[in-house]
């Protein structure tokens, strides 16, 4: 084995009562790329800030390079050749990808030069490592995958042979995603040590070298990724088999219960987003909508919903039209049976806030369940919040503790318990999964598939399509607003990828 | 020329009206471009122009006056500091709390050490920042036009006013053009960016407020040392407020800020100036709408006619590590 980067012994580190990291040995070989993979809360992100001098452990040692390393600040961090890619990027949006580089690193008090020195110096490592971005563009004008570019440049810049990932695709395209490997094996190559958090198992197969599983922060195990299976690492992962395609029976498609016709909407700027879409959803079966994000899904889910302002066509639900000025009342289409688990759960779906009995009513807080007179019916909602714990296994089982303080497979559950225990004739859900771990996956397609069993009509939209292939009865790709393609399950990846890609469309036109 | 003379003594009284405007405006723009939010700019001007006019008169010198009123008003920002910093408390509450310590301890101190009903003694010539007078300034007074211009406008005020006004391009310079100005508007828009990039987000922004403190302190030193001849209670009379109104007006840039304080400036000087006369066509305005004139404009202008003003993103908000 190649001479250890890093070396971990012995790590603790508690928050409170949690013991988010314990006892933990790892060791991670130079100019490999180390997989470390783990559900939601199982220490992974703690262990990496505790490296990155973020927190500090409460026992144990860290050496980097052989050496004992006191890591107490992030500067020690940096001036030891640790570089971090945070999952939220800790980038100033307003700033320039220059000035962003250069902050906390700058050479002189003075910007200019400062800035001068960094754009030939950056241009170097743009070379070097096919890492192309505008250096004068501002952030929040550029995609994600180039952000997430500006954040590895970053590191680089300071000097990294350590580079630390964390969740870097949840935020990416598949192509983005493809991309940001190529980068990482060149970095590789050229000697670099790579640590890649995740809870996508794909990922770990297809890129590192050596993969390290932690279970409530415990290391379970570390393998080879070459000898290691996808079946093994989530069973390492979650303590039990887990089902990776939840199996289902054949799909019995009854009335149509939402109708779309020559649905067309605009986003702010005037864009067309949504381009004269029409499709059924029927009682019974799940339709899946898959395609790369931001090519319309997310406004056909927000018009259809009643969000968003449709400039022309129809939703008929159960043969009466959704109102689409954007000004419907979503209490008047939750009482005719539409619910809604919205894609970005943080700012639509819950109120962060709150206790989480609070945001299992939330939106049906005017059912008389949970009133007694003028009042909240704190009894009722209690016992309503604790019964949907049970039942979809949200941990910890607290109703009053703050829903901040989930984890995002959890708060998800959350949504999906307080949406589906209406009892809905429809239910639209989108990225059912996203930031969510391989066990309450599991748990979550299951639910979807029993939901469509129990003859309701469900539509899923989704940007990971492995979801969308093991969910679906039949399967529409958008493209550029447009829907431009019916499959079955049965479709293989290639296929639709083509099909996301428009490629399909390109060669017809 | 009448008018001409009338409008270069407004422009003249704009420009001395704007000034602890703009030393409170800019005070207010280096906290809030750090992420402090600062509503104690009226208190910390307030206990700048008591303790600048109080050791002016007992030291008998304008200089330890204002040194006095920049430790004075940098003290309170320090507090600020430890209360919405350190202790993550709520910035809006603290500022508010600084507001009525200087109104009340000002006055207490005031008495019991003056005896004067809370004013300092009249500051006596060499105890107050006089007007310099430019080489030539009497000499081409009646030349017109560029006289009165030069003689009124130009010349004529005291250290503070070109102080203030220098200000602003040194603002926009350490803001813009200095590794500490690209730090201080990082921790304003994203704390965490600033931390992980291995920089201290509380050393940061106390850098900022300390900056803040001593151009309050400034501004005091120049109402109750240039624009009066001693301390006066409640002599700030809200221009903290304004001050942080046209700090929102200039969507927190200097230059803009200069421009936003001398229209409030300007306001405040045509009032005075039209009070009791009558108008053409309008005829004779009640004093009281005169007055009232430039907080109708600011509202109005605040309401709808600046577009939205987007404030440094972490703005208020106590930064706390995520875990």
């Amino acid at each position: 084995m190649a001479q250890a980067a890093i070396e971990l012994i012995g790590i603790n580190k508690s928050f409170g009562a949690v013991r988010a990291n314990r006892d933990i040995n790892l060791e991670i070989a130079r100019g490999t790329i180390h997989g470390i993979v783990g559900e939601n809360g199982a220490g992974k992100s703690t262990l990496m800030s505790i490296l990155y001098g973020f927190y500090q452990a409460d026992s144990g040692e860290i050496r980097v390079g052989g050496q004992p390393a006191s890591i107490k600040t992030p500067n020690d961090a940096i001036a030891l050749g640790i570089g971090m890619v945070h999952q939220h990027f800790m980038l100033v949006d307003n700033f320039t990808v220059l000035e962003n580089i250069i902050l906390g690193a700058e050479s002189d008090a003075l910007l200019k030069r400062s800035i001068t020195k960094a754009r030939s110096e950056l241009e170097r490592l743009e070379r070097e490592y096919g890492l192309e971005v505008d250096p004068d563009a501002i952030i929040e004008e550029l995609p994600v995958g180039l952000q997430q570019r500006v954040e590895i440049l970053k590191a680089l810049y300071r000097g990294a042979e350590i580079l630390i990932l964390d969740e870097p695709t949840g935020v990416l395209t598949p192509a983005e995603a493809d991309h940001l490997f190529r980068i990482l094996k060149q970095l590789k190559e050229q000697g670099k040590t790579v640590v890649l958090i995740t809870h996508k198992l794909r990922e770990i197969m297809a890129i590192t070298d050596t993969v390290s599983v932690m279970r409530q922060g415990t290391m379970v195990a570390t393998r080879e990724t070459k000898k290691t299976t996808v079946e093994e690492l989530a069973e390492l992962m979650v303590g039990r088999r887990v089902l990776l395609r939840v199996e289902k029976g054949e799909a019995e498609a009854g009335a149509v219960k939402l109708a779309v016709k020559n649905l067309t909407v605009k986003d702010s700027r005037g864009v067309t987003m949504v381009d004269d879409i029409s499709f059924d959803l029927r009682a019974g079966e799940i339709v899946g909508i898959a395609g790369v994000a931001g090519n319309g899904q997310s406004e056909l889910l927000e018009a259809i919903s009643g969000i968003r302002h449709a400039v022309s066509g129809s939703v008929m639900l159960d043969g009466k039209p959704i109102d689409l000025t954007g000004k419907a009342d979503p209490g008047e289409l939750r009482d005719r049976g539409l619910a809604h688990v919205p894609e970005d759960r943080h700012h639509v779906g819950l109120v962060l806030a709150f206790e989480e009995n609070e945001n299992s009513i939330l939106g049906y807080h005017d059912d008389p369940r949970y009133l007694k007179g003028p009042f909240l019916n704190v009894d009722a909602i209690m016992a309503d919040a604790k019964d949907k714990i049970e039942k979809y296994d949200i941990r910890p089982s607290n109703p009053r503790l703050k829903t901040a303080n989930f984890s995002g497979g959890n708060q998800q559950k959350i949504v999906l318990a307080r949406e589906m225990e209406q009892d809905p004739g429809v239910l639209i859900v989108g990225q059912p999964t996203r930031g969510v771990d391989v066990g309450a996956i599991e748990f979550i397609h299951k639910r979807l598939i029993a939901m469509r069993d129990q003859g309701k009509a469900v539509l899923v939209v989704s940007v990971e399509l492995d979801e969308i292939r093991s969910l679906s009865d039949r399967i529409l790709v958008m493209f550029a607003g447009r829907i431009v393609g019916e499959r079955g399950p049965e479709a293989t990846e290639g296929e639709l990828g083509l099909l996301m890609a428009g490629v399909e469309q390109e060669a017809a036109a | 020329m009448d008018v001409f003379i009338a409008i270069v003594q407004i422009l003249d009284s704009t420009i001395r009206l704007s000034v602890p405007l703009l030393l409170a405006c800019l005070a207010g723009l280096f906290s809030e471009r750090s992420g402090i939010f600062d509503i104690g700019l009226e208190g910390k001007m307030l206990v700048g122009a008591f303790a600048g006019a109080a050791a002016a008169s007992v030291f008998h010198s304008a200089f330890i006056g204002l040194g006095m009123a920049i430790l004075i008003s940098v003290a309170f920002a320090m507090v600020h500091g430890f209360a919405s910093i350190t202790h993550r408390g709520n910035q809006i509450v603290s500022g508010v709390a600084i507001n009525f310590i200087a109104a009340g301890s000002t006055i207490i101190l005031g008495q019991a050490w003056f005896s004067q009903g809370g004013r300092t003694p009249a500051l006596q010539p060499g105890e107050r920042f006089d007007a310099i007078v430019w080489p030539g300034a009497e000499a081409v007074r009646d030349v017109p036009i560029i006289g009165p211009i030069y003689a009124e406008l130009i010349s004529g005020h005291s250290l503070l006013v070109y102080l203030a006004f220098l200000m602003v391009p040194f603002t926009w310079w350490v803001l813009f053009r200095t590794r500490f100005g690209l730090r201080l508007r990082a921790v304003g828009e994203n704390p965490a960016a600033v931390d992980t990039a291995g920089i201290s987000v509380a050393w940061l922004r106390y850098r900022a407020l300390i900056c803040t403190g001593i151009l309050t302190g400034v501004a005091g030193a120049y109402l109750s040392m240039v624009q009066n001849g001693g301390f006066v209670k409640d002599m700030t009379a809200g221009k903290g407020y304004i001050a942080l109104a046209a700090l929102i007006f200039a969507k927190w840039k200097p230059v803009n800020a200069m421009f936003a304080c001398l229209l409030f400036g300007f306001l405040d000087a045509a009032a005075i100036r039209l009070q009791g006369s009558p108008l053409p066509i309008i005829g004779k305005v009640p004093v009281q709408f005169m007055q009232a004139l430039p907080y109708i404009l600011t509202v109005i202008l605040l309401a709808g006619f600046i577009g939205k003003a987007i404030p440094p993103r972490a703005g208020g908000v106590p930064y706390v590590k995520e875990r």
